[in-house]
This record gives structure tokens, sequence and C-alpha cells, in this order.
């Protein structure tokens, strides 16, 4: 007979009000107890509509009838069948718009907590099996994959399990991609995406940090001198958008993106750390935008002292951040200032001395109120600014989080690559670009995304690599 | 790991470094730079690539000691190692089709101006190599810019060596004399490729400044490089660091340029109270 309340077991969580103080994780997972109890929610619905809702179709029922049998090992297999970064996923995915949405648990009361039973099965195994996976016999063939996020290390991973020899391209000193210099240590922490790493380097992945493709050496070079014959580029969406508004280079004005590698990969909120970051103690700063970035640099603002504004020129409805982050930022106290848009980013001007340090620094931001119209080609409403509505805010510092475009580099180095006209590499259901045996996924294709689709296209290219090599 | 192959102090606060980097040396041009680490936890800097050697696979490069990373970097010897060292990174210096270039060059600046001098002067280009010294005990790589240059000038700000004057005032009697450039490229602190651009725009002169603002990636991700050109915003990492001199806003970059200053002065200082510490 399955557990029939209505509502999901709560996820534990460090306290809002400590936890705004710290860099440690928010959610702390379930327990045995708890993720048994939950798991005995799942009805087993024939048809399995979370499966067509996961973007990789984890047996999710499968998996979650081991869980309530208290089987936490056949469980993980179970996942680790199609998903290389469960314990990543089970933190960082949209399970409310994907397999959770799709729950029939869902029609009349809370879906199950599939997303969290992932995670506590990953971590289960991560804490209790220590598997050392042998590197399998070459097969002979070596393919480059092009950046370590999530479509290369999922890329990367299934290819050396088939006998690849496989080389993963790194740009920074560290391999990880977004999963280490963007999602922040308290949602991610950053030991798990170095387990892996480890896990692949076991399996043979040579990582080669500090090379970037496109500079140090190009694709054909790849191809033609270090004789890769196939690579997989996921370069991901690395290039920040700005607001082209007055003000934005300003002292104390960052991208998120900037914002976020000094926090997340430079570890500048340390005592003592090489790279600085603006003492934000007592500081108010604006975040402008509504993704999970902004929420992620609001959260991180907010644990360096700030006051946290999060400037979105829609309303909450449309705010684009998984609810669950909504969330966390209100209760850690980040005010959300909806249908407001800036206009100009203020700075301070000392006429008298133009050798005043502060001169240059932002100190406040102009906005004006929004409110929403037809809607757009997005389906959202479109949000109109309201006549005369301009006012100002007082503030040290603003962050613009406002998304990213796909890194040019590759593409400007490499002949015949056809790219889209948002920056985005063009690639057919394979993965394959319009170069032989050029294939790529993820962000650098689709622009800005989740972590789940990007690992879904690392492992639909390579399979394709591995049909491409087979028959050559 | 990247093991320093020489190590040589050109002056008391700027030091040369030769560094076994093949993969950086294979590709380098005058006009790129690289970014590396010292150690483990260390800040990104970015550094301009002062000499390549493609057959030995080494990179060398020029600092200056300015903050914490800088001081700990030349603390490392001759065979030691630093933590990381990627790179060549922006784009190179355009070259092609000179027949006459003022190469201007202020303090470590010059160390940067060099490769790109030491490249026109071998493709046959009249190269008037001009370098700028607070005195005399800073002037660094006085051999090699002889080699480099058709004509070498050099100016101190207090005469001790050469003529007393500022690299603008010696541009301005070049040009003055009747010496036609097809091209002014500036090299320096941002307030004397200002002064230059200034000047050179009076003249209507073409002129291309190297920037070296604050970075982090240096390959377009962080956009902390930003700065103004013609109006836009560029990315001195991706788009640069090389740009039309007369589009730069100056000032904003020098107001940017000075985010950190606070911190690295007194990261410069406990790195210092560190090393002291280790020697007693």
């Amino acid at each position: 007979m399955p557990n029939m309340s209505l509502k999901k077991n709560p996820m534990p969580h460090q306290d809002p009000v400590v936890r705004a103080g710290n860099f440690q994780e928010v959610a702390l997972g379930y327990t045995k107890e708890q993720a048994v109890d939950e798991a005995q929610r799942c009805l087993h619905c024939k048809n399995m509509p979370c499966v067509s809702g996961c973007p990789v179709q984890i047996k999710i029922p499968e998996f979650i009838a081991k869980v309530a049998e208290g089987d936490f090992e056949a469980a993980y297999q179970i996942i680790a069948q199609d998903s290389a970064l469960p314990a990543v996923c089970g933190r960082v995915c949209p399970q409310e718009s994907q397999c959770e949405a799709k729950c029939v648990r869902g029609i009349k009361g809370e879906p199950v907590g599939i997303g969290r039973l992932e995670r506590f099965v990953a971590d289960w195994h991560n804490a209790n099996v220590s598997e050392k996976s042998a590197a399998p016999a070459s097969n002979g063939h070596k393919v480059a994959v092009i950046g370590s996020g999530p479509s290369g290390l999922t890329c990367a991973g299934d290819l050396a399990r088939k006998g690849y020899e496989v080389t993963v391209y790194e740009a920074l000193h560290l391999a990880g991609g977004v999963l280490v210099y963007g999602i922040p240590e308290f949602r991610l922490p950053k030991s798990i995406v170095q387990k892996e790493v480890d896990g692949l380097k076991e399996l043979g992945v040579k990582i080669e940090t500090n090379a970037v493709i496109g500079r140090s050496i190009t694709i054909d070079e790849l191809m033609d001198e270090f004789k890769f014959e196939a690579v997989f580029i996921g370069s991901g969406a690395g290039l920040p958008m700005f607001m082209h508004i007055p003000g934005e280079n300003l002292k104390g004005v960052y991208s998120a993106n900037e914002f976020l590698t000094r926090i997340n990969l430079m570890k500048a909120y340390r005592d003592g750390a090489d790279t600085p970051i603006m003492p934000l103690q007592g500081k108010k700063v604006a975040v402008v935008g509504g993704g999970n970035v902004a929420m992620d640099a609001a959260r991180c603002s907010k644990r360096l002292g700030a006051d946290v504004y999060i400037v979105y020129r829609r309303s909450e409805a449309e705010l684009p951040a998984r609810a669950e982050e909504v969330e966390h930022a209100k209760e850690e106290g980040i005010v959300f200032k909806t249908l407001t848009n800036p206009v100009e980013i203020l700075g301070y001007n000392n006429p008298e001395d133009k050798r005043d340090p502060k001169n240059g620094s932002v100190n406040g931001l102009k906005c004006v109120e929004m409110e929403l119209g037809e809607p757009d080609a997005s389906g959202r409403r479109r949000p109109i600014v309201k006549e005369g509505s301009e006012f100002e805010m007082e503030m040290d510092c603003v962050i613009m989080a406002l998304g990213t475009s796909p890194n040019p580099l590759i593409k400007s180095t490499t002949k015949g690559l056809e790219i889209n006209r948002r920056g985005g590499i063009i690639v057919n259901e394979d993965g394959l670009t319009s170069r032989e045996a050029v294939y790529a996924g993820g962000d650098a294709v689709t622009g800005a995304a989740t972590v789940i689709l990007a690992m879904g296209a690392g492992k639909t290219a390579a399979k394709a690599i591995d049909e491409y090599l087979q028959k050559k | 790991m990247y093991r320093i192959i020489k190590k040589r102090a050109l002056n008391p606060t700027v030091t040369l470094m030769e560094i076994e980097a093949p993969l950086v040396a294979r590709k380098a041009e005058p006009g790129q730079f690289i970014i590396l680490r010292v150690d483990a936890d260390g800040e990104r800097i970015p550094l301009t690539i002062a000499d390549y050697n493609r057959e030995t696979g080494s990179v060398t490069i020029i600092f200056q000691i300015v903050g914490g990373t800088t001081e700990k970097l030349n603390h490392k010897e001759e065979g030691e190692f630093i933590q990381d060292f990627v790179g060549p990174l922006g784009r190179a210096t355009e070259t092609e089709g000179l027949k006459r270039v003022a190469v201007i060059g202020g303090g470590v600046g010059t160390a940067i101006a060099y490769p790109v001098a030491k490249k026109l002067h071998d493709v046959g280009c009249h190269v008037d190599l001009i370098v700028g010294f607070r005195n005399k005990d800073l002037i660094i790589l006085k051999e090699e810019f002889e080699a480099a240059s058709t004509n070498l000038i050099i100016g101190t700000d207090d005469g001790s060596y050469g003529k007393k004057a500022l690299v603008t005032d010696l541009l301005r009697e070049q040009i003055e004399a009747g010496a036609k450039y097809d091209k002014v490229i500036a090299i320096g602190p941002v307030i004397m490729m200002k002064f230059v651009c200034m000047l050179t725009k009076e003249f209507d002169i073409p002129t291309v400044v190297s920037m070296n603002p604050i970075m982090i990636d240096g390959t377009g991700m962080c956009g902390g490089c930003r700065l103004s050109v013609g109006g836009e915003t560029k990315f001195a990492c991706v788009d640069g660091p090389e740009f039309d001199g007369h589009k730069v806003d100056f000032d904003e970059a020098m107001a940017r340029g000075a985010m950190y200053r606070d911190f690295e002065l007194k990261a410069r200082e406990e790195t210092c109270n560190l090393f002291k510490q280790e020697v007693k």
C-alpha cells in the first residue's frame, strides 16, 4: 500500500538566518527513513509519465522501487545507466518542470520528490561504496573533448567506458566548467564535482587544464597534428550580456559571471584569499535579472554581508528561476523589486577632487516601474514602461545577471563550422556539426540552458561518435 | 606545473622570467598575453608576452612587483615551478604593410613594446623606439631595444640618462622634425597612453594602445576587463588587448584599474611580511 500523504517529505535545510552567513550547503538531504517514506509515495504508473519528463530518461519508478525496498545501491545502479552525474542533477535539475511536473501524485497534492530521492541515492552511494572503476582496454581510437562542463564530462565518460582514449581540454585551471565557476558551493558542493572528475580520470580520461582551444590549439590541429579522430565541442555559453545603459562600466558593476567566478572558482569569499572582491559588508547590492544565476549572485552577496535587491522587469510569476531558489532567496532576506527596470547606473563624482578614489564608483540605480501588456513571442506578457515612474535607489554594487551567449572563440578559428544567429553551433539530431567528425552539445549549441540538457547532449554525441568511429 | 627556466632582475622592481610552456610558445605572437597563477590558491593575473622561442618551447614574461601575486612570483627561483600558465590569449599586433612606426614604451610597458618593435624591425619596417623611465637605474633591456629598432630614443623623468623628457615630448620632437609615421604603437601606463593619443590626434596619426585591465579568465567569460572604445563596450581579453587609441575612454579605464588598489597594496605588504618571517 503506497504512502498516500499529499505532501512531499520536506527537505531538511540549514536555518535561513544561519545559512545567510555561511557558504555551506543549504539543503541537507533526506535521511534513510525519509527517503524510504518518500519512495513509498510512488504509484508505479504503468505508462511512467515521469520518465517522459526526464531529458535523459532515467528509469525513475524502477530506482524509486529499490529505494522503497531499502536497496540503495541497486537504485544507484539503475540511475547510473542513464545519468553520469546524479549527485549533481539531484541538486540542480529543475525537477518541478521536468519529471515531477508529470507525476500523477502532483495532480492532487505534491508530486513524488524525485529530485530529492535522486540526490539521496547518489549521496548514499558516494558515502558508502568505494568503487575503483578500472580503465577499460583501449580500442585504439582517440577523441578530444573541448570543455569540462556537464556536456563534456558526460561525453568523455560515456566514450571512455567504451574504450576510447579521451582527452578533455579545459581553458581554466580547474575542471568542471559552470559547475565550479558558476554554481555556488551552498547549492552544489565542489567536492561533488571533484569526485565526478576523479571518476573520469580513473576511467583513463586525460584532463588538460590551461588549454584554450581556438588559441593554443585549433580544432584542425587537434585532428591533423594531434591525431584525434573525432572532436566534441562543449565550450558552453560563457559570454555575459550587458544592458548597454549608461554607467555600466562604473566601479562596482559586475557581470554575474565575474562576480560568481571570483567567489566560486577563486574563493574570494575566504579570509586571506589572493583574489579580491569588493567588500560588501553593510553595502547595498542590486542584482539585475530573475534567473537562477541572478538568485546565485544575490545569495552570494547576502553571504558577504550585503542588503540585496533583485531587480526584475516582469512580475514574480515570470521569474525564470526555479521556485525553490526564489523561496530560498526570500527566506534569506533578499528583497524582490519586480516590475522594475534599470535605466541608468549612477556614479559618484567629486568635481572638487579629481583624485578622490571614490570617483567612478556606483552610488545608485535609476529605474522605471513596469506593467505587463500583451504576450510577446516568448508567450510571456510584455513588460511596458509606466510613464513618469522613474525613481532612484541608493546602491553600492550592481550585478548584471541577464544571461550569456556562446563563446565565439572556436567558431572564429574553425573554418566551415556553421553557427546560428544567436551564436550557437548548428548540429543535427546526433550532435554532428557542419564539419565531419566534429560534434557539439550543451550551451555552446543551445545558448544558456540546464545542466541536464547539456548532459543529455553529451550522451547523444558520445553515442554518435561511437557509431561513426566504429563504421570508419 | 610550469618550470622557470631563467630568472633575471632587470631593475629592483622589474623581473624577467622564461617559462617552459610549449603549448603557449607554439602559437604566441607579439601583442598577445598569458594568464598565470603562482600557486594552488593563487589569483589569476594577465601578463603580456615579452618574447617566445618555439624551438625550446619557452615564453618570456616581464613583470613589475605591484601586488601580492607579483611579489610571490618574484620569490620563485630558476628551476622552481608555477602552478598555471595559459595562453596565448588575445589578438596579435597587426604589423602588415607598415613602413615607419614609432613604438612608445613607458616603464615596465617597455618590456611589452619590445616584441612588437622586434617583429616590425624584423620585417624591415623603420622603427623609432621611444622609451621612458623615471631614472637611469630603472632602465631595462637597453641592448634588446637597440637590436630591435632603427632609432632608439631613451628619456628619463629626472634627466639622469638621455634627455630629461616625457615620451610624449620625445615623440613630438620626432614628428616636428619631419618623421612621417604610418602608425604609433603606445604601451605603458594608462595615463601615458592617454597623452600619447592626445598628441597623435593633433597630427592625425593612427595610434594603437595595449590595454591591460583587471581580468580573470581571459577568454571572454567574465567581462571584468571591459572598456569603452568608441562608445561601445569591448572586452580586452578577446577583442584586444590592442585598440584604436583615439577611441578608448582612458579615464574610465583608469578608474576601473584602481578598483582593488587598497587590496593589492595590503596583499603585497602581507606577502612581504610572510617572506620576512620565513627568512627569520
